[in-house]
């Protein structure tokens, strides 16, 4: 059963690395909305690749990224009406990709599986990819944990330190837009939110420290994966409505915990 | 060289002027209370002092240079402690954010020393491993003071460091700042700060009435509220 599950085992630990880090910062940061933004919109960058047969991550990984540097200067801009640009950029992305699937010729079958994703079928080269986008959130931790905790507490505070806070949250949203990039083969556009969020919310509850929800949070993402995984591959069902209904169970049993 | 210098300020938002002819200096270790009606532009000056918006015409000038080139000397007490409530964050992570600047990446063990210096100053070293949300109004206002302080700041620029703590607090924390021997401005409603040893008082209402504190003549022997000391500051004849 190994074999046939193990690529999905260690996606699991890949994507739980990245969800930590990303998905605590967008919990702590206010940026679910944002984040929903730039995972529908990236069907755009999917549509894109599957016209031109292009590569489907990198053509996603460039137009996620443009989406979220169009968000950064969105929310920094404009942020009274920030709310419908948000959802406005979210429609807008969709709707490239879906005029694009129709231009392109034959049958796209692919496309919905990016919609939903499937951890069962991840590839080699998906975990390459998966692994590198990791390191690259790893080491931007590692230099600017203080600082992303500092933009998250307080940004004019950091402006007043010399440190541009702007440029700092627009990283944080191109890290954001990578980190859905490499979950949509295996967790899919539309449900990439709960997953994103739901461990960092729960590790919130019981922590203080920013640091420790951030392990705790990857701890429960994988957790709830490997559920996942095991569960749908013996009955047969989507693994990532699985992933995401037990996420959601825990989430409604932590709430009894007093704060 | 002057600590504070402002010059001919004048500022526009949109296509009112909030800010008209505004001077003032301040030197080295002076205490200045800024005070006025709401919405008479105290925030913006505040703001123009900290370099975040720039005057429409004017200069000001921080230690010699414009207030975004000498930011590092400033240390900053916002209005409102009551925000990120909810982050999963110490009063010593707080503290420390203080040490950072452009080009440092991780904190020291000096900053750790300086963040517990400050915190035992203020006596607070006690919190510091409780999060932000379980401490009181007090308590946040001095977290706030100290993650200023930590930077040693020659100029200390509060906005309204009383307003939401009980009175028990508020003297607590007009004493320190009054006992601090740097650079102060502090903006506040609350005028009990004109009774601390100030040496400077700006009255904010588009322009700016400055009065020198030590030759401040408040006729204390008559009936005297918050009202009639703002009307007494109104008028420029106060001024010996």
């Amino acid at each position: 059963m190994f074999d046939l599950i193990s690529n999905s085992i260690y996606a699991s630990i890949l994507l739980s690395i990245a969800i930590a880090i990303i998905g605590s910062l967008i919990v702590i940061n206010k940026t679910t909305a944002i984040t929903g933004s730039i995972a529908h919109g990236s069907f755009g960058g999917i549509g894109i690749a599957l016209y031109l047969g292009a590569n489907v991550l990198l053509t996603t990984s460039i137009f996620a990224v443009f989406l979220a540097i169009i968000l950064a200067f969105i929310t920094l801009k404009f942020s009274h009406r920030q709310d419908s640009l948000i959802g406005v950029i979210w429609a807008i992305g969709m709707s490239i990709g879906i005029i694009f699937l129709n231009l392109a010729p034959g049958y796209q079958a692919d496309a919905l599986s990016y919609l939903f994703g499937n951890i069962l079928l991840v590839e080699d080269k998906d975990l390459l990819f998966m692994g590198i986008i990791d390191l690259i959130i790893l080491i931007s931790i590692i230099f600017l944990y203080h600082r992303f905790l500092a933009m998250s507490y307080d940004r004019e505070f950091l402006t007043l330190r010399g440190i541009n806070a702007n440029l700092l949250y627009t990283y944080f949203l191109i890290l954001t837009s990578l980190t859905i990039v490499m979950s949509v083969r295996a967790i899919g556009i539309i449900l990439i939110l709960a997953l994103f969020t739901i461990p960092s919310l729960i590790a919130e509850r019981f922590t203080k420290r920013f640091f420790t929800m951030m392990i705790l949070s990857g701890i429960l993402g994988l957790v709830f994966m490997v559920g996942g995984i095991i569960i749908s591959f013996y009955y047969n069902i989507s693994p990532t409505p699985t992933i995401v209904i037990i996420a959601s169970i825990a989430l409604f049993l932590s709430l009894f915990k007093r704060s | 060289m002057k600590a504070v210098e402002v010059k001919h300020v004048y500022f526009k938002y949109e296509n009112e002027w909030v800010l008209e002819d505004v001077n003032f200096s301040l030197e080295d270790k002076e205490f200045m209370a800024i005070i006025g009606p709401n919405g008479g532009g105290k925030t913006t000056l505040l703001k123009i002092l900290l370099g975040f918006l720039k005057p429409t015409i004017g200069k000001v000038k921080i230690y010699g240079k414009p207030p975004e080139k000498n930011r590092l000397l400033i240390g900053y007490v916002p209005q409102h402690t009551n925000f990120a409530l909810d982050l999963p964050i110490t009063v010593f992570d707080i503290v420390l954010q203080g040490r950072l600047k452009k080009g440092k990446f991780f904190y020291n063990k000096e900053d750790k020393e300086k963040a517990k210096e400050v915190l035992k100053t203020l006596d607070i070293y006690n919190l510091k491993d409780k999060k932000i949300k379980n401490l009181s109004g007090g308590q946040r206002q001095k977290v706030l003071i100290a993650r200023a302080l930590v930077s040693e700041p020659k100029l200390l620029i509060m906005d309204e460091p009383t307003s939401a703590i009980d009175p028990k607090g508020q003297k607590e924390i007009l004493d320190l700042i009054e006992s601090f021997n740097i650079t102060r401005i502090v903006v506040s409603h609350d005028i009990k700060i004109l009774l601390r040893k100030v040496d400077k008082i700006a009255y904010i209402h588009k322009k700016a009435i400055i009065h020198e504190g030590p030759k401040l003549k408040i006729p204390i022997d008559k009936h005297f509220c918050e009202i009639e000391l703002i009307n007494f500051l109104k008028d420029e004849e106060c001024l010996i």
